[in-house]
């Protein structure tokens, strides 16, 4: 295949396997081993988007993580991913790629006007023109904004990729698989600790798949060919490509983010997860991260063809790519001459090397020299022209002091490429987020780490040693003492591999580069945070009103809060601001580095956790046939409960009213296994039960049940239910679904801190047991058939008795306990013959139409007796005597939880909220629940609230709709008339007692 | 009474599980999960220290009451895991669960000890497989690794979303996976979704 602007030869990728893919609609053949940066740039295409704010046309800055202007949308529909840096997307098969925040296209976009009007869109812009009014910043200034600014287009399908987590534990957490990583994970790893070794490209190498330079000997790709097969054959080496360290977390917690089939095309893999995020704890962690060239700040340095000089290389050398046909180097240190060599090896004619500094006599600019290449000392860009694609560049000469230039007199010259080199800054992000304090290294004009905070070290370029032979050492000296101080040390020491290095003489900061116009004049723009369209002329117009800290610079200016994060651009930034200020660099510092390193999908971070494993959904050992026999499910926290059992053609209140007539005239069937259940042993439980629940306990006798209250310390009821005294020392208090891990946990973390010295042993039996409560005057009928050896005589076996028996073939234990107010059974047998007890319940109760009833129906007749539900007649502010329940408030009892707080003043007061019944003028009328409660009818707003409804339900027995109320006062308001103000009409009520049916208990006691 | 052991016990995820022939997973062996039937679970609480209760304990389990926490003692028909000072959960042969409680609570008569029936409580699923470790790991944030989990070791645990026992049985590597056996229906769909990836099967017990 041929590329306009690929090499005959070299590079990484393989030219014997084209790869077709299309960009903003136009097919084009890439190679494998290729990002699309690189088949774009192989093509010639160098224009590949606009600019955030002016709608500038953009091209490829750099090779990696940090590009702040090719940003991408990669594939459509639900695949469809924004933002994507265009430099780290691999190649595949049909990729389907487009460039962002341009409309109708990159190459005729209308927003470019905005470059016209840039004069207003400085920095501030929206704080200052979108003031007034207020009313117009929804409707208008925001939509406007968003469409005009912003970034890619998020999926409106649902994703249809799979994500995963994996949870893993480490000796050595090595990221980044640079000269420096290499090392340090072989060091490691040799001495037979656990090591992961974790690397955002495709391949192993970092910066020296990019310099080609040679180590022991060896040629780059065969030395790191050499070191993975070490490692391989390490027995606890993971590898881990593709696979981005996203954050640093406390106690050396990280998060990593793998793409596993990002690379090829989609749905290509599909047992495979797409992306997988590794939760990684490491002993040790050792940062390898290299860093990021910077872009040195001159006139209308953002032209396509405008590139960082250590990116040029990579695509000249890793991917066999020239960007461009005739080049201009502009630096300010010694490395881009390494590049401007690589590059015209490669067949670029390089028209000459613009430095900064004064005089440059080193090894480096030697060989330039000595390769026939121009280098023009103590000059810079000072402008430079194009539209879509650089043409030429305007050189002059720079002042002493680096403040000015020198004359009027420009030179200019034709070139379609220019690299530039600022210096480079060591990738400390994740050092940063794991809190650690940095540095300002004056000679590299960076920061650098200088104190960690948690167990790890820095090697390498991320440590602010940039040489070849001090990445190696250095990586030899972090994997061998992180090792150690994980506890492993190698029976022979790594020996540091042998390379070379050029001495390279000391740059020279030029933070913006003049030229004969100050500034901010002039149509020329200096961009520093290419990504949100900041220019130095921002950063000092904030300077000049003020902003002093760079931190409040960067939200005024937005400068580094893109994407981004402004990798290319914060320390730029902040050295103009310091120029500007006159301060030193350190002491206006450095903004801090957030997680993530680089953007995450969210299907990432939800994992599995979505569909039908986003929550655990609880069932009971009868739910098998729940789901058979049509069950409408109710949640109730993490359990499907049956909610009712709607009949062919019946509605849910159809459904309810024939469930409620069938308990109340017949027999209904309720799975009630969700009841939270704790087995109580010990010589001191009745001990304890006295002091949890309101009520006394000690002369509860065995086989009896009793119902109880439990309040916190400052007398709130927090839970209910019945407790049966299976023997002396033996209990088993059941408590309501929602709090069983609840209660549980309160009776052992007061056993535990307080009452140590009290001997109870409690133990969950909440699903050894499931539940069928068989409820209504036919009851005792369908029990009788079940278990026919037990005498269920009112006798025999009395209201709030448990007996022991045989029902269906199983051992079970009976409880004569109702929530319905009806003679009933709560029949338990444990779990793994629950649903046969039910099917036999079903089968035995046939002849008396048992009913199988759910929440709503059991919610209904519980109401119509004043039953309270803990959680809807109470939330925590409601005591015991405010629910008419002072009976069972102990006045004998020395303490129990809750006591004091009773004589409180406000526990005492007299118009406290109180339940009571409401029954509405139109019986028809069901109110909603939460209601609020008044006085008067109407009124003059505000009207005074005395409270509201807690349930309110059709009551099919009383054949009118029942509400509870928690009422100011209640208690005395009996018989009065009280509202319910609804949006469309006011309701009248009149308040009763809050027991609607049998208030003697007849049937109970049945 | 009515002998009740004789019914059948009803798996927990009786409403999934089917058979599948089992290929052999993407490392080379079979990977498999398997319900098992409901084991007799004794929940004990006693004091482990007391040379009294281990004495009672030990002469009813074989001499088994491990006292090293997260740590697992198995003879032929009962394996006792540790899960904290003073409780273990003793697993039995199904059925087997009422004349061990009723040899410990004579044993411990005098002693300040709770015996307690918990066969329903959970439910017991089987992981087996060279990729059963991976498996676990995309759920479970414990060190896995053969260097932080061996077999004979167990803990409490959370798996997903889902309070879990996890007890490592052998090198295979073969887990048993104790959920509450309401969420033993969701700890079933998801270690078959985690599984899927290496050929995994989930089969009946």
């Amino acid at each position: 295949m041929s590329n306009s602007h690929r090499t005959a030869s070299g590079g990484r990728i393989d030219r014997t396997r084209s790869v077709t893919f299309t960009f903003n609609g136009k097919s084009y053949q890439g190679c494998a081993g290729d990002t699309l940066a690189s088949a774009l740039l192989a093509n010639g295409v160098h224009l590949v988007a606009r600019s955030f704010k002016y709608h500038r046309p953009r091209g490829i800055l750099s090779a990696g993580s940090e590009e702040p202007s090719a940003l991408i949308q990669l594939e459509r529909g639900g695949h469809t991913e924004p933002n994507l840096r265009a430099t780290q997307i691999e190649l595949y098969e049909g990729l389907s790629a487009a460039s962002q925040n341009a409309w109708p296209n990159v190459n005729f976009d209308v927003g470019a006007v905005n470059g016209l009007l840039s004069k207003i869109f400085v920095a501030g812009f929206y704080y200052k023109t979108f003031m007034h009014p207020q009313s117009l910043w929804m409707k208008l200034y925001e939509p406007l904004i968003r469409h005009a600014a912003g970034l890619g287009k998020a999926p409106k399908e649902p994703d249809p990729d799979r994500y995963d987590k994996m949870h893993v534990h480490c000796d050595v957490l090595v990221v980044g698989a640079g000269p420096a990583g290499l090392t340090a994970a072989l060091a490691a790893a040799r001495t037979g600790a656990r090591v992961i070794l974790a690397d955002e490209q495709n391949e192993l190498g970092g910066s020296l798949l990019t310099s080609g330079e040679t180590v022991d000997g060896l040629p780059a790709a065969s030395w790191i060919a050499k070191i993975e097969a070490e490692l391989a054959a390490c027995p606890e080496i993971r590898v881990l490509r593709r696979t981005t360290a996203a954050g640093y977390y406390d106690h050396n917690h990280l998060t990593l983010t793998e793409r596993r089939t990002d690379h090829l095309p989609r749905g290509a893999a599909p047992h495979l997860s797409r992306q997988r995020l590794w939760n990684v704890r490491a002993k040790r962690v050792v940062l390898a991260t290299g860093g990021h060239e910077r872009p040195l700040v001159f006139a209308d340095n953002d032209r396509p063809g405008i590139m960082l000089a250590g990116a040029v290389r990579t695509y000249v050398n890793r991917y066999g790519v020239t960007p461009g046909k005739r080049a201009v180097l502009l630096t300010n240190n010694d490395s881009a001459y390494a590049a401007a060599l690589d590059m015209q090896a490669a067949g670029i004619a390089i028209a000459a090397i613009v430095d900064v500094r004064t005089a440059v006599n080193g090894p480096l600019a030697a060989k330039a020299r000595a390769a026939g290449i121009t280098v023009l000392e103590n000059r810079a860009v000072v402008a430079t022209e194009g539209g879509k694609r650089l043409t030429s560049v305007d050189v002059m000469p720079l002042a002493a002091d680096g403040g000015g230039v020198v004359g009027m007199a420009r030179t200019s010259i034709a070139c379609d490429l220019l690299a530039m080199s600022g210096g480079w800054n060591p990738a400390v992000h994740l050092y940063s987020q794991s809190t650690g304090k940095l540095r300002y290294d004056e000679a590299a004009a960076c920061f650098v780490p200088h104190k960690a905070t948690q167990a790890l070290h820095c090697a390498g370029t991320c440590n602010g040693r940039f040489a070849l032979p001090d990445c190696l050492a250095e990586g030899v000296a972090a994997g061998t003492e992180a090792a150690r101080e994980a506890g492993f040390t190698a029976d022979a020491p790594l020996p540091v591999p042998r390379a070379e290095a050029d001495a390279e003489e000391p740059l020279r900061p030029l933070w913006v580069v003049p030229s004969t116009q100050l500034v901010g004049r002039g149509s020329g723009k200096h961009f520093v945070d290419f990504q949100n369209d900041v220019t130095a002329a921002d950063v000092l117009l904030a300077s000049r009103e003020g902003y002093q800290s760079v931190e409040h610079l960067k939200r005024y200016t937005t400068m580094g809060m893109g994407t981004d994060q402004g990798k290319t651009s914060n320390v730029n930034a902040l050295a103009i601001l310091a120029q500007s200020l006159s301060a030193p660099i350190p002491q206006v510092g450095t903004t801090t580095f957030r997680p993530p390193y680089t953007p995450v999908v969210f299907g990432a971070l939800a994992g599995r956790d979505v569909g039908e494993l986003a929550d655990p959904a609880r069932v009971t050992p009868m739910h098998r046939w729940h789901v058979e026999n049509g069950a409408v499910f109710e949640d109730v926290g993490q359990w499907k409960r049956p909610w009712y059992f709607p009949r062919a053609g019946e509605s849910m209140h159809d459904a309810v009213n024939r469930e409620c007539r069938a308990v109340r005239n017949g027999v209904g069937v309720l799975d009630a296994s969700t009841l939270g259940k704790i087995d109580i042993q010990g010589p001191d439980a009745a001990i304890l039960l006295n002091r949890m629940y309101t009520n006394a306990w000690s002369k509860l006798d065995v086989g009896r049940c009793r119902y109880g209250v439990m309040c916190k310390e400052e007398g709130m009821v927090i839970d209910d239910g019945v407790t049966t005294r299976l023997g002396p020392n033996h209990f088993l208090m059941t408590t309501t679904t929602s709090n069983a891990a609840k209660v549980l946990d309160w009776l052992e973390e007061y056993l535990q801190t307080e009452w140590p010295d009290l001997r109870v042993h409690l133990t969950s039996v909440t699903e050894h047991w499931s539940t069928a409560s068989i409820a209504g005057p036919k009851a005792r009928d369908v029990v009788a058939a079940l278990a026919p050896d037990l005498d269920l005589s009112a006798d025999a076996f009395p209201f709030m008795a448990m007996k022991e028996a045989v029902v269906a073939g199983v051992p079970a234990r009976i409880f004569r306990i109702s929530f319905t107010g009806e003679l009933s059974y709560e029949i338990n047998v444990p779990a793994y013959h629950g649903l046969r007890l039910w099917t036999e319940i079903m089968k035995a109760g046939a002849p008396h139409g048992v009913t199988p009833y759910g929440t709503e129906t059991m919610h209904v007749l519980r109401a119509e007796k004043g039953y309270i539900i803990v959680g809807q007649e109470t939330d925590g502010t409601v005591t015991p005597q405010d629910l008419g329940m002072d009976w069972i408030v102990s006045k004998q009892k020395a303490d129990f939880v809750g006591k004091r707080s009773f004589t409180r003043q406000d526990t005492s007061r007299a118009d406290r909220k109180q339940l009571v019944g409401l029954l509405t003028q139109d019986p028809t009328m069901v109110l909603p629940e939460g209601a609020q409660i008044t006085a008067q009818a109407g009124g003059t707003v505000p009207i005074p609230m005395l409270g509201y409804v807690t349930s309110s339900y059709w009551s099919e027995t009383m054949g009118r709709s029942i509400a509870l109320a928690l009422i100011a006062g209640g208690s005395r308001m009996i018989g009065q008339t009280v509202h319910a103000p609804l949006a469309d009409k006011n309701v009248a009520c009149a308040v009763v007692k809050p027991v609607f049916y049998d208030p003697e208990g007849v049937r109970l006691h049945g | 009474m009515a002998n009740a052991v004789d019914l059948p016990r009803v798996g927990a995820v009786a409403r999934f599980a089917s058979a599948f022939a089992v290929p052999p997973d993407r490392a080379g062996g079979a990977l498999t999960l398997v319900e098992m039937i409901p084991p007799g679970q004794i929940n004990l609480r006693c004091d482990g220290h007391d040379p009294r209760a281990a004495r009672a304990v030990g002469g009813v389990l074989q001499g088994l009451l491990p006292v090293n926490a997260n740590t697992v003692q198995s003879a032929a028909d009962v394996t006792v895991l540790w899960l904290g000072p003073d409780e273990w959960l003793i697993l039995t042969a199904p059925g087997q669960e009422g004349a061990v409680m009723a040899q410990l609570r004579e044993a411990l008569t005098g002693l300040h000890a709770a015996v307690t029936d918990v066969t329903g409580n959970r439910a017991l699923l089987r992981l087996s497989g060279p990729s059963a470790r991976e498996t676990l790991q995309k759920g479970c944030t414990l060190d896995l690794h053969p260097r932080g989990f061996r077999p004979g070791q167990c803990a409490q645990t959370v798996l997903a979303r889902a309070g879990i026992i996890l007890h490592q049985r052998d090198d295979a590597p073969t887990y048993d996976i104790l959920p509450r056996r309401s969420f033993a229906e969701y700890v079933w769909l998801w270690l078959s979704d985690a599984m899927a990836e290496y050929n995994g099967r989930a089969i009946s017990g």
